[in-house]
């Protein structure tokens, strides 16, 4: 039984991907709390699919796929808090042209390389096991800053995500709060490709968040759980990939997801789940 | 005739009791392509007690907002003690109308009235003991001290609305603006926040509240403020509940004597008018 957990551990590529996945783990799910209480995850996922092409470019020019994924994402979502701002097309349908458009100059772009199919399943579902001491620390600074800062903002984040006439009339620049949350959570999803690739980085932020929401009613506690709960995954799903010998990436997404469906369970054994769903009525018109 | 029908300057008693706490020159806001407001010229005395009334659509919601510094003027000026809407933030305490509130977020009830105080102690800095007692003592004055830790979503409607009445008391402002503040609920809320705007109102606060019930506003107000874009008529109750104004503002013939037998009529038949805008 012991050897079943130690026996990975001698592995130094799979110490460094343990770090690596409690690093991504916890840093997304505690964005991934924001992300899932403002409604975010169609902009999370657009976000995911449109630094594909830089996270390609990079990796065919050898250098950093970070820096090329944080170039990509951070036009990205300065491009959505712009659109934002215009009222001529319907936000959902321009995000949704720009995303797919901009994931298929990826797959276009990765078609050149040699070893295409392998390149591109690495790339698309995560290569966790191939991390190195840089990515490592990489993931920790950025990872770690962009978790700091949202703490710091919460409640002004919180704030304009219950009552944003509330946050105007105290005058929160509710706009640059709005933006710097898209900025925070697309450094996130970028610290997170290297896990779990592009296609699957939003479920390291909604799953979570989403499992901690059910179980808490408190914003501070579905944070520390949340990160807690994307920590968890990272190392069990590891386990489970290493002793199946199956995809790292899509068995921490699994673990998460059984984890929510656990949740969720509880959740309606508990009787919790069946009364939230009840709203609030007015008394007397 | 004290009416001072639309356009008409602004002297008079009203002007003459206090310094100005509010005033608004020539002031037109634009909403889209349609002018919400247009040219509305008054003052709002220290201590005044207004009531804000016209038909839904008749900007309201827009002059307050204008007030606060959250929509920005075509034409025309707003001061606010003296000085521009944007530095006087720290003195009012706002109460706006609800429609847009998620709450579907994990909110405990004093988490919300905390919001109140995000100003006060900026919004990037920790909370402090005084924030704290702040919040308690606003959740006791709507009565609330015993659900204080309940979730927001589970408060019943009367009871959310205390919440946010609370959350604006915390804002600790002497220029109590209110959208609305008793539209849908019960009975006791209602009373009670007439009861707490009374007491405000004799503390010597300024007090501006939206509102759609004519009989209330006649009876707790002290000034009415008639809007339909334009400033219908503003001054003392008795003088603006006339047959004259209330059918310019709300198109209807409308009687409405203070203290009359049936007033629950007449308030029906105005909603009526208004929900069918």
């Amino acid at each position: 039984m012991l050897d079943w957990l130690t026996d990975p551990l001698s592995f130094r590529f799979m110490r460094l991907a343990l770090a690596e996945a409690v690093i991504v783990g916890a840093v997304a799910g505690l964005l991934g709390t924001f992300v899932v209480l403002r409604g975010l995850a169609f902009v999370g996922d657009a976000i995911a699919h449109a630094v594909f092409p830089g996270v390609v470019i990079a990796f065919l020019a050898k250098v950093s796929i970070f820096l090329g994924g944080a170039a990509f994402g951070l036009l990205t979502a300065a491009a959505i808090s712009g659109l934002s701002l215009t009222r001529r097309i319907r936000e959902d349908t321009a995000i949704g042209v720009v995303f797919a458009g901009a994931f298929a100059l990826g797959v276009v772009l990765i078609s050149s390389s040699p070893g295409y199919t392998r390149d591109l399943t690495s790339l698309l579902f995560g290569d966790v096991l191939a991390v190195t001491d840089t990515d490592i620390y990489l993931s920790a600074i950025v990872g770690g800053a962009a978790a700091a800062v949202a703490l710091w903002l919460r409640r002004a984040l919180l704030l304009v995500a219950f009552d944003r006439e509330m946050a105007l009339a105290l005058g929160l620049p509710v706009f640059w709060l709005e933006t710097g949350l898209l900025l925070l959570v697309t450094l996130a999803i970028v610290v997170a490709l290297r896990t779990v690739g592009n296609v699957l980085v939003l479920a390291m932020f909604v799953t979570p968040a989403a499992t901690a929401r059910l179980l808490v009613e408190d914003v501070g506690w579905m944070m520390a759980l949340s990160a807690a709960i994307g920590a968890a995954a990272g190392v069990v799903g590891l386990y489970a990939s290493w002793h199946t010998d199956l995809a790292a990436g899509g068995m921490i997404v699994l673990t998460a997801t059984c984890f929510f469906a656990a949740a969720l369970l509880f959740a309606a054994l508990r009787g919790r789940f069946w009364r939230r769903a009840a709203t609030p009525t007015a008394e007397a018109a | 005739m004290a009416v001072r029908l639309r356009g008409s300057p602004l002297h008079g008693p009203l002007a003459a009791a206090a310094a100005a706490e509010l005033r608004l020159s020539g002031v037109c806001v634009r909403l889209g392509d349609r002018l919400a407001l247009h040219d509305i010229s008054m003052e709002v005395a220290r201590g005044a007690f207004v009531g804000l009334i016209g038909p839904n659509g008749s900007g309201k919601s827009t002059l307050l907002r204008a007030v606060l510094g959250i929509l920005p003027l075509e034409s025309g000026s707003i001061e606010v003690a003296g000085g521009p809407p944007g530095e006087a933030r720290d003195r009012f305490a706002y109460l706006p109308q609800r429609g847009q509130l998620d709450v579907n977020l994990p909110l405990r009830a004093r988490d919300v009235v905390m919001m109140g105080r995000i100003r006060r102690t900026g919004w990037a800095r920790p909370l402090r003991g005084e924030d704290r007692q702040i919040v308690d003592w606003a959740l006791e004055l709507v009565r609330l001290s015993d659900r204080r830790n309940a979730p927001f979503r589970e408060l019943s409607f009367g009871q959310q609305q205390r919440v946010l009445f609370a959350r604006a008391l915390a804002q600790q402002g002497s220029i109590l603006l209110l959208d609305e503040p008793m539209n849908g609920v019960d009975p006791r809320t209602q009373e009670l926040f007439v009861e707490l705007l009374r007491g405000f109102h004799g503390e010597g606060k300024t007090i501006v509240m939206a509102t759609h019930d004519l009989t209330q506003a006649a009876a707790i107000c002290d000034n009415l403020c008639v809007l339909k874009q334009r400033l219908v008529a503003y001054g003392p109750v008795d003088e603006v509940l006339t047959e004259d104004v209330l059918s310019e503002a709300y198109g209807v013939h409308l009687h409405f004597r203070p203290g009359a037998a049936a007033p629950g009529h007449l308030l029906g038949d105005v909603h009526h008018h208004e929900s069918g805008d």
